[in-house]
Parts: C-alpha cells; sequence; structure tokens
C-alpha cells in the first residue's frame, strides 16, 4: 500500500510540474541514453532554464482566458 | 455481460440527471438547494462522456490507437514527451481554466440562474468539448501543428491570415477585459491593493530562489510563497485599517489602469525567470487548489440559492449589461459553455504531449467538461448571495447612484427587496468600504466564495480574509495572463509586421521587441482605459466584445473540423460540427449586428455615440463625462468598438465563405483530401 502511496505522490509531483510547463527530468535523461547515448546531456538545473526559457519566452501564452 | 446491464447503470445515471435538471427548470417561487445544479450537472456530463465522446472518438474521427502521436515520433524528452493521460489531463485543465469561466458566469446571473446553467450544460456538451477534443485530434495527426497553420493548409492562406490577424485582436480584448476586471476588484480597495501589490516582490524572490539558489525546486519555493501570500492577505487587513497606510495604497480607476499598463510593459521585457514564471507557479498551483477546495466546500455547505431561476431582466434591459437573452446569454458565458481560445491550447503544448490518440477524448473531451464544471461552480456562488447585494454591485452608478440609501432603493423597486444597512453590513464583512457598481464579476465572485468558504472555516469572522483571498485568486492568474500574454501579442505581432519589415522578426533585437511590446500594450491599455471611462462601466461594452471574439474564434475551430470531415469523406457525420457552428455563428452574428447598429444606446455602440454626440451638437454635458473632450473621447471610443465588432463579423463571414468552398470541392472529389501526416506505427517495445 505504501508503495502505491509513494507512486500516487509521485504522479501528482510530476503532474503539479508539468502544469506549470516542466516536464520530467528523470524521463528526459532516459530517453537521452537511450536513443542519443552521444549526445551530452544536460543537467538538472539547464534542464530546468531550458524549459523556463521554452514555455515563456516564445510566442505561446501557455494559458488562457 | 448483456446489453441490458451494460447499460443499465447509465440509464440510472440518466435519469438522476434529467430528473435533477426538472427540478432545477421547473422550481417556480420556493427556493432551491445548489447542489441539485450540481448533480444535474455532473450527470449529464458523464453520460455525454460515456456516449456521445465515445460516438465522435470511434465513428466521426476512428482514432487509432497504434498509430504514433507526435509525442511518439519526435520524442525529444523536451517539448514531445509522450505522457500519463492522467498527468496530461492535470497539464491540459490548468492552461485552459482562467478567469473565463469564472466571470462569465457572475454575469450571465443578472438572468436568474437557470438560463446560464442550461447554456452551459447543453453547450459543453454539444459544442465546446467537441471543438477542444476535435481540434486536438486535428492536431495530432498533423504533428501538433497550431490552430493558425491548420486553417492555412486545410482552408489556404487567405483565411490562414485572416484567422491570424483575428486572433491577435481577440487577445487585445481579452487582456483589455481582464484588466479592467482587476481594475474594478481593487479601485478604492487599499486591501486588495495592497495584497495584489505584494505578489510582485513574492514572486520576485522565488524567483530569484529558483534561479540561483536552488535551482528547479518548484515545490518547495511554491509553498513558500503561498505562505507569504496569505501573511499578504493578513497584512492587508492590517493596512486598510490604518490611517497613514490605507491611502498609500487607495487608487481610482483611472490611476490603477495606468498602473497596470506601466506593469504590463516593464513585466514582459523582464527576463521570464524572475517575474512571470514564479508568479505563474503560485497562481497556477493556487488556482487548482481553490477550484479543488471550492468544489468540496460546495457539496459540503449545500447553500440554498437565492437568486431567482429566471429575473425579469431577459427582456434585455439588466442593470449590469444589456440584451436580450438571446443571442447575448450565449456570449456573456464563453468559457465553460464554449471557449475558442482552447483550440490555441488544444493545438499548442498538449497534442505534442498525447501518448496515444485514444486518450485525446478523456483529455480534449474530458478537460472541458471539468471547465464546464468551474463555470457552474461560478453561476452557483453568485446565486447563493442575496439577490439585492448581487444587484448592488453589478450595477453602474448611473442606475443605482452613489449612496446606498439610493441603491436600495432602486433594486427593492426591481423586487430584490433589500435595505441600505444590509449593503452597509456586506461591504463591513468583506473588509471593503463599499460594495456598489463592482462590476466585472470578480467582486461579486468573490462574495458568494467567502460566503461558502467562511461556512466551513471561520465563520462570519473570516469573511474578509476569504473575500479578499479570492480576490488574489483571481487577480494573480490575471496578472499572469496580462504579462504572458502581452509577450505571446508581441511575437504574434513581430511575426505580423515582419511579412513587411523583414527586421521585426528579430526576437532578440531590443528595438524591435520595445516597439511590439510597446504596440501591443498600448493596444490592450486603449480598450481598458476607454472601459474604464465609459459612461455604462465599461463591462458592458467590453465583455460582450470579448465574448463575440472568443465564439466567433470557436466558430472558425468548428469550421476548421467540418472542412477536415469532408476532406477525410467523413461528411455523413459533420453535423456533429455544424451544429455548433452554426449556433455559433447565428449568436456572434446576431450579437455584433446588435451590438453595433441597435437603437438602445445601452446596446448599440453607434446609438451611443450618436447620443452623445447629439448632446455635444446641443452643447450639453452628459455624465459621467465632465467636459468637452471627454464627451468627444466617448463618441470616438464608440466608434471604435463598432469598428473592432464589424472586424469580427467580417472575420466570422469570411471564414464561413471559405469554409463552404473548402467543403464542397472535398465533397466533389472521390478521394480523401485531408492532409494529414502518414501513418506510422506506434513501436511495439516502447522505451
Amino acid at each position: 500500500m505504501f508503495n502505491d502511496l509513494a507512486k500516487f505522490g509521485k504522479y501528482l509531483g510530476q503532474a503539479a510540474r508539468l502544469m506549470v510547463g516542466l516536464p520530467d527530468y528523470d524521463t528526459y535523461v532516459a530517453h537521452m541514453r537511450a536513443t542519443h547515448p552521444e549526445l551530452p546531456v544536460m543537467s538538472e538545473t539547464e534542464f530546468f532554464r531550458n524549459r523556463q526559457e521554452a514555455r515563456y519566452g516564445s510566442g505561446r501564452s501557455g494559458g488562457c482566458c | 455481460m448483456n446489453i441490458v446491464s451494460k447499460h443499465a447503470i447509465w440509464w440510472l445515471l440518466t435519469a438522476v440527471g434529467v430528473f435533477s435538471l426538472g427540478t432545477v427548470a421547473l422550481s417556480r417561487g420556493e427556493t432551491i438547494n445548489a447542489l441539485w445544479i450540481v448533480t444535474a450537472a455532473v450527470s449529464i456530463y458523464l453520460v455525454a462522456y460515456r456516449y456521445y465522446s465515445l460516438f465522435i472518438a470511434d465513428k466521426v474521427m476512428q482514432l487509432d490507437s497504434t498509430r504514433a502521436t507526435p509525442a511518439v515520433r519526435h520524442n525529444d524528452g523536451l517539448d514531445y514527451v509522450p505522457t500519463n493521460k492522467y498527468i496530461l489531463f492535470g497539464h491540459h485543465f490548468a492552461a485552459i481554466a482562467g478567469a473565463g469561466p469564472l466571470v462569465g458566469p457572475v454575469l450571465a446571473a443578472q438572468m436568474g440562474y437557470l438560463p446560464g446553467t442550461l447554456w452551459i450544460i447543453v453547450g459543453v456538451v454539444l459544442a465546446g468539448a467537441v471543438q477542444d477534443f476535435m481540434v486536438l485530434f486535428v492536431s495530432t495527426r498533423r504533428d501538433g501543428r497550431s490552430l493558425g497553420d491548420l486553417v492555412k493548409s486545410e482552408l489556404g492562406f487567405v483565411p490562414g491570415i485572416i484567422a491570424l490577424f483575428g486572433t491577435f485582436m481577440i487577445m487585445v480584448i481579452i487582456l483589455a477585459v481582464l484588466a479592467l476586471i482587476v481594475v474594478k476588484a481593487l479601485a478604492e480597495s487599499p486591501w486588495g491593493t495592497f495584497t495584489v501589490a505584494a505578489t510582485i516582490p513574492i514572486a520576485m524572490f522565488m524567483g530569484v530562489y529558483n534561479r540561483f539558489i536552488r535551482p528547479g525546486r518548484v515545490g518547495e519555493i511554491s509553498i513558500v510563497g503561498f505562505v507569504l501570500l496569505i501573511a499578504a492577505i493578513v497584512v492587508g487587513g492590517q493596512v486598510a485599517e490604518s490611517a497613514t497606510w490605507a491611502p498609500l495604497f487607495t487608487f481610482n480607476g483611472k490611476q490603477l489602469t495606468w498602473m497596470l499598463i506601466v506593469y504590463g510593459f516593464v513585466a514582459s521585457v523582464l527576463p521570464v525567470w524572475l517575474l512571470l514564471a514564479p508568479r505563474d507557479y503560485l497562481s497556477t498551483f493556487l488556482k487548482i487548489g481553490t477550484i479543488v477546495g471550492l468544489a468540496l466546500c460546495m457539496v459540503y455547505v449545500a447553500p440554498n440559492l437565492r437568486m431567482p431561476a429566471v429575473t425579469q431582466f431577459i427582456d434585455g434591459t439588466g442593470p449590469a449589461w444589456s440584451g436580450s437573452l438571446f443571442p447575448f446569454i450565449f456570449i456573456t458565458i464563453a468559457c465553460g459553455a464554449v471557449s475558442g481560445f482552447h483550440a490555441l491550447i488544444s493545438s499548442g503544448t498538449t497534442p505534442k504531449l498525447l501518448d496515444n490518440e485514444k486518450n485525446a477524448r478523456m483529455i480534449g473531451y474530458g478537460g472541458m467538461l471539468m471547465e464546464s464544471f468551474v463555470a457552474i461552480m461560478a453561476i452557483v456562488a453568485a446565486s447563493v448571495i442575496d439577490p439585492g447585494v448581487y444587484f448592488a454591485m453589478n450595477s453602474p452608478p448611473a442606475i443605482i447612484g452613489k449612496t446606498v440609501e439610493g441603491a436600495a432603493q432602486v433594486i427593492s423597486q426591481w423586487g430584490f427587496v433589500i435595505t441600505p444597512e444590509v449593503l452597509t453590513q456586506t461591504a463591513k464583512d468583506v473588509g471593503e468600504n463599499s460594495i456598489l457598481s463592482r462590476a466585472g464579476g470578480a467582486p461579486t465572485l468573490a462574495v458568494g466564495m467567502a460566503q461558502i468558504f467562511s461556512q466551513v472555516f471561520g465563520g462570519q469572522t473570516m469573511m474578509a480574509f476569504w473575500y479578499h483571498f479570492a480576490i488574489l485568486f483571481e487577480a494573480l492568474f490575471i496578472l499572469t495572463a496580462c504579462d504572458a500574454g502581452t509577450r505571446a501579442g508581441r511575437f504574434m505581432l513581430q511575426d505580423l509586421l515582419g511579412t513587411f519589415v523583414p527586421s521585426f522578426r528579430q526576437t532578440n533585437s531590443w528595438p524591435a521587441n520595445l516597439t511590439a511590446t510597446g504596440l501591443c500594450v498600448a493596444a490592450w491599455g486603449y480598450i481598458l482605459y476607454q472601459g474604464v471611462v465609459d459612461p455604462l462601466g465599461g463591462i458592458n461594452s467590453l465583455w460582450p466584445l470579448f465574448g463575440i471574439s472568443n465564439q466567433m474564434l470557436a466558430g472558425v475551430a468548428l469550421m476548421l473540423c467540418t472542412v477536415v470531415l469532408f476532406k477525410m469523406k467523413r461528411q455523413k457525420y459533420a453535423w456533429v460540427t455544424i451544429v455548433p457552428a452554426s449556433w455559433l455563428l447565428v449568436c456572434t452574428l446576431t450579437a455584433g449586428w446588435q451590438k453595433v447598429f441597435h437603437a438602445n444606446p445601452k446596446i448599440g455602440f453607434l446609438a451611443l455615440a450618436d447620443k452623445f454626440q447629439a448632446a455635444l451638437d446641443r452643447g450639453e454635458i452628459l455624465a459621467p463625462a465632465k467636459s468637452v473632450e471627454q464627451m468627444q473621447q466617448i463618441v470616438f471610443n464608440n466608434h471604435l468598438d463598432a469598428v473592432l465588432a464589424t472586424f469580427f463579423i467580417f472575420v466570422v463571414v469570411s471564414m464561413l465563405f471559405y469554409t463552404i468552398i473548402a467543403c464542397l470541392k472535398a465533397w466533389r472529389e472521390d478521394r480523401i483530401t485531408s492532409r494529414e501526416m502518414p501513418y506510422e506505427a506506434i513501436p511495439t517495445a516502447r522505451a
């Protein structure tokens, strides 16, 4: 049961972060390792800044009325 | 399982929904409980989701669970990420929900709770959720491209450009009307102004923390930010009572307008990490938390509705906004029933995160049902407060005067008996100097929410806290929208101007940035300013313009979906989009026409301009203008509004023209002509 609870908590955290445009860092790292092992992987800080710039620094408004 | 038992539960749910709706619709004279509305809405949503959205998924669009989505094809762990459907649902809902579904229903409540409730429920099932779902599907099949691109590729270059211009104008109107709501809520309110002003340093502190101290720790700093916000509300109460501090935070509408314009400009050129991003974190989490909290409290409190089911104002003589039930209720409630703006979200980030086409149903259709539920809560919150208080808050001073005695007398004559003492006491309860003429939806909603929340937490003594909590909650995400919207508008403008002057396209050039930002702020700032000085209170002219433009965009999105269905040779199902699109066209065109040409100066822009021009010619000054210049300004502003409404009519009519041509062409072809990305199967062994 605690396992389920921990899993639920993890999902909740991921959902909250994606609501503000931050995808999961671990998923990104896993993806890079699996498909582009030759490419450099951004650190967590770089990843965070990259996503922040992508969400707000472009033409997308990100939200609605 | 046999067919009977499989469907039995749904038949039962349908019966519950119909019975509840019948109770809501047929009760006359007696007060009914808000839970009847909630039950009716939820059961109808569930049945519609189970059957209608499944029909659209399986028959109309034929979602294919083996087909790779853009997230799968272009997976980069950044923009394109196959995402768990529940997590994506949260993302999508947070993006579509905003001030719209909260404000529109509150304004619509002047006709009673019934017309608005019916339109919210029927509108979402047949129009709003269909639009969000289908645009998500259309965009997913086309690499997650944006609405403007989709119109360009399926309808042609010219309609694409028209749609792009239309979208920019909608953006400007939305920013102006949202800012107007903030102005109306904060004018002469030191408590509210202090609290909202405090969010700026709080957000900047969070931004610095996230940038330099512990980058990426959004959760922990958001909790700190939330605690600081609550502290700001508490301190705001002290500020409002202090003779030295209160005047420093007391501003009238015009002063607040200038502050917002300057703020909008500065905020949108600052680095995003400093102000915009952290405030977005705060406002998003506060928004979701408050919506969930309101739903729980509403079910727990189970308040009675005090607003009548239908008021006499369905004839169009309402004080908050003028115009008869048809077409105006259908444009006053846009978000919550159907909102064209969602087409931009459904063709924005969401299709790039969708892990499987099948899940578009839950995210597109389901997400919009959820937003509709927010609208239902808003109409309930507006209907649980004393109708006398509702009309005192939503009528302009030109109608009810500036004193509680005068207001109570006028409103009581309408049949909503209220005493001056109640009006004074309500203002005192929520910690404000006056509640008269605070149109715009936010303050009314805040009173309703404060009543519901205070019955669960804190009782009467906490009313003022909850009122300002609700104001802060709305102001926070409206300011975020102003900031983000100005940036988005700036990019759109740079793109549009770049077609003529290529140097404008350089988004890292400061002169180009500042010019485009300045133009964008000037555009919404001017419309905001004219709303603030408007003789009928601003909301009366700006909210219908917003509604017309938003529903017009929904019409455009649904027409695009119709064209796509014809091109896919599925025209026998095209009624799914033709019916709601036609209804929206009828409503927006009628409303647009009436806003321009109606003979009543409270409705028609030209009639109001003529009235002030005629007075000018006679050498008279009509209130609220105090000089000849202000009179001329009102005449000019109303001509401008008439031009805007005419522009929206032009957009709708031209899009209809191009849609019919495209449909006829596709119909004559004997093959599929839609421009989807070629089929690619989802890899079976996925990482």
